[in-house]
């Protein structure tokens, strides 16, 4: 049995609205003891890590990463995605099920998340709501739901069929579990790569409006009304990456009514606009895109008055010779792993005045909440030892060079990041320092 | 939204590209125009024979991802008439059926010892990606609903050798003063209307944008401030100095349905409608044009119009182009 001591830290876990100076001691891979500082002296730790100076969290967690494996390991790999993972201070990440093939069968979901695949940290998954995400035929989520998954989800190719979605929300909800959704009416995106709007004009793009996502949030939120009064059910509709203020206020009416809606937002849009993609950087370009300012005003807003629920990151590794492509041909997404802390505390903490406690939450307790992680996002004693231990105040600038992710397509290369990960911790492991 | 919000933003990344590219006419400054106004001047009253040693030996591809006729054969024209060898390579008749990326066709170009690439593609920023992945100079002739800027600056000489009392080697930000120009038609799907409504406001002029709204919408009023929306295109004509005629580009409808024989009520330019709102005008069209849909066929041969001499023009200013591209930036003394 190997004790494991983290003193002298500054620990923040907003569950228990602790923010004070604590020893942590880790045993077994759980969280064993938190107390005041000097009062685990007389354990004798195999291993102490020095916080002084530094807080001590609980892991974040992303309930929305694109791992890639299997089918397209040239991007990334389970374990390099994990490995990119830690080193952003994550210690859970939930991988969506666009793979190849996609993730929508039992025997796919236990090869995703065998420890063959060699994850760095707690993987979790969200497989297919639909075979193969072709939005017709629902996977088998019972049997799904037994072999662990989270929720289901056909990330990327939104549920578009009234019917489907319904029977979708009917049989999560009876799972209690989340239908999780990339809300984007295809009808009107053919062949848009970009934001509608001024920017999108002047570069000759076409472009996505506002209403292609509010419009899918606002069909999914009128599903659950009808939904819970005719079955009697409390259905969960999770909405991903949120880009709009339309959207958003659909979201915030719903939750208002009592309605279980919660939704994600991306740190690339609290951060940048459509003008960031300048001339055609397709590593500015992203499904849902860039917004206009006042969006991402919206975005910000939903963070400070808690419509939205969590910060998840939509890691979305592509390789250079796919995104070296004409803007309209490249591939939507960019990596985000390791840059959502360093962004999250610089825009949100710095800018708009967040506190580190809410902003911890929105990466660790939420999205531990919206998954029902029992044991995460937490460092009360007896939760798993998943702990990131950051220098909030180091400001750096982020090279895209030294990412752990096989792929580097992110904006943020050279930018200014606030916050610097020392040391992650999953299960007690030490498996990531600077 | 606070300064502070505002500062935290991320600069947009900065791209550099070979000197003597002109992907937009927003990379080049006026000083710049100004530059090529006079070469073009320059070299139309140079004799053939001086002419044709600029750029005897120097190797020049044209890679063409789309049709054209002018655009090609004016730059064909325009490199052969310096004494440059051209090479054309089309997506029809080359490796690109089999899949192989703008990257790879610049790189395999620039290894054959192409100097610069003209490049018509029908991707916006196309050019932008070959200049960024080569290094090579490249001449942006068309790409998707972006820009074609070799377009505009013609039409800038056209317009300054047409309009009385105005010097068409020299470009001020007082060239266009008191001009106003009306662009009609397919705003929307029209690289060559962008490029003219960024360059001509930086001259002086006005440019008034004209069409219905499936073809014109509001965010095109984000080009700039010297840019405005008029619906009405006879109101539009009566304040006219110049007007440009689009035509719609089917091609990139994208399944915009539109009724043709309201658009020609409301927007052909025909001779009834010129003599009656801007008798005096200029008329331009960048071609192909549509007789009969957007410009009627007496307008477009009539004395007002100025259609042939922007082909023409075309020739000259891409020869002045390509020995930018291929002169490192001190291209003006080549031919002092």
């Amino acid at each position: 049995m190997s004790d494991l001591l983290i003193l002298n830290g500054r620990v923040i876990d907003p569950v228990n609205s602790l923010d004070d100076a604590r020893d942590v001691l880790l045993r077994d891979g759980k969280i064993a003891a938190i107390e005041r500082p000097g009062a685990l002296k007389s354990v004798e730790a195999a291993e102490t890590i020095d916080a002084r100076g530094l807080v001590v969290a609980p892991g974040l967690i992303d309930v929305h990463v694109h791992l890639r494996e299997p089918g397209q390991t040239y991007k990334e790999t389970i374990a390099s995605g994990t490995a990119a993972a830690a080193a952003g201070g994550f210690t859970t990440v939930v991988a969506m099920p666009n793979t190849l093939p996609v993730n929508d069968s039992v025997e796919g979901l236990r090869w995703m998340l065998s420890p063959d695949r060699k994850p760095l940290v707690k993987l979790f998954a969200m497989p297919a709501a639909t075979m193969g995400s072709m939005g017709a035929t629902l996977t088998d989520f019972a049997a799904l739901h037994a072999a662990g998954a989270l929720g289901f989800t056909d990330d990327g190719k939104p549920v578009l069929e009234d019917a489907i979605m319904r029977e979708a929300l009917i049989a999560a909800a009876r799972l209690g579990v989340p239908i999780s959704q990339h809300a984007e009416d295809t009808h009107l995106t053919g062949g848009c790569s970009m934001n509608a709007g001024t920017v999108a004009f002047r570069l000759g793009l076409r472009g996505m409006t506002v209403e292609a996502e509010a419009r899918i949030v606002e069909r999914d939120i009128r599903l659950l009304q009808e939904i819970e009064k005719a079955e009697r059910l409390h259905p969960h509709l999770h909405v991903q990456h949120v880009s709009t203020g339309r959207a958003l206020d659909a979201v915030r009416a719903a939750k208002q009514q009592g309605l279980h809606v919660t939704c994600e937002a991306a740190p690339h849009h609290f951060t940048l606009t459509d003008e960031a993609i300048g001339d055609y950087d397709t590593n500015a370009k992203m499904n849902p895109p860039l917004r206009a300012e006042a969006d991402r005003q919206a975005v910000l807003a939903g963070l400070a008055d808690g419509t939205v629920d969590c910060i998840a990151t939509d890691h979305a590794p592509h390789a250079a010779h796919e995104k070296e492509q004409e803007f309209e041909r490249a591939p939507n997404g960019i990596t985000g792993l390791e840059t959502a802390l360093g962004l999250a505390l610089r825009v949100l903490h710095k800018g708009q005045g967040l506190s580190l406690g809410r902003i911890l939450s929105l990466m660790s307790a939420a999205p531990a909440k919206i998954v029902s992680l029992a044991g995460r996002g937490t460092l009360a004693a007896g939760s798993f030892a998943d702990i990131v231990i950051f220098d909030p105040a180091v400001n750096w600038n982020f090279a895209a060079s030294a990412s752990r992710s096989k792929s580097k397509n992110t904006p943020f290369d050279g930018a200014a990041m606030l916050g610097r990960v020392k040391a992650t911790l999953c299960e007690g492991r030490i498996v990531y320092r600077d | 939204m606070t300064q502070e919000s505002e500062s935290l933003q991320q600069p947009k990344k900065k791209f550099t590209y070979a000197a003597g590219s002109l992907l937009s006419v927003t990379g080049v400054s006026l000083q710049e125009v100004s530059g090529i106004l006079t070469v073009t001047s320059r070299l139309e009253r140079m004799a053939h024979a001086e002419r044709s040693r600029l750029l005897a030996g120097r190797r020049i591809a044209l890679l063409f991802y789309e049709s054209s006729t002018r655009t090609r054969t004016s730059f064909e024209l325009a490199a052969k008439s310096l004494g440059a060898t051209t090479t054309l390579v089309s997506d029809k008749s080359s490796s690109i059926e089999k899949g192989e990326s703008l990257k790879d066709t610049g790189l395999t170009l620039r290894a054959l010892g192409a100097e610069c690439i003209i490049l018509r593609h029908p991707s916006s920023g196309a050019s932008v990606v070959l200049a960024r992945e080569t290094g090579v100079p490249v001449l942006n002739a068309g790409d998707g609903m972006h820009e074609h800027p070799s377009q505009a600056l013609l039409d800038l000489r056209t317009i300054l050798m047409r309009l009385p009392g105005r010097d068409a080697s020299v470009a001020t930000t007082k060239s266009l003063e008191g001009v106003t120009v009306v662009i009609t038609g397919d705003i929307l799907h029209s690289r060559v209307a962008r490029s003219n409504a960024l360059l001509l406001p930086k001259l002086g002029a006005k440019v008034l944008l004209c069409g219905p709204e499936p073809l014109l919408p509001e965010t095109a009023l984000g080009l700039g401030s010297g840019v405005e929306i008029v619906r009405d295109f006879d109101a539009a004509l009566r304040r006219a100095q110049v007007v440009m005629m689009l035509r719609i580009q089917k091609e990139r409808l994208a399944g915009l349905e539109l009724n043709l024989a309201d658009y020609i009520t409301r927007y052909q330019l025909n001779g009834e409608r010129l003599a009656a709102y801007a008798p005096d005008a200029l008329v331009m069209h960048p071609g192909p044009m549509i007789r009969g849909l957007e410009i009627s066929g007496d307008v477009a041969d009539g004395p007002n119009s100025a259609i042939e001499q922007q082909v023409s023009n075309g020739l000259s200013v891409r020869s002045a182009l390509l020995l930018r591209a291929l002169s490192a930036g001190g291209f003006e003394s080549v031919i002092a």
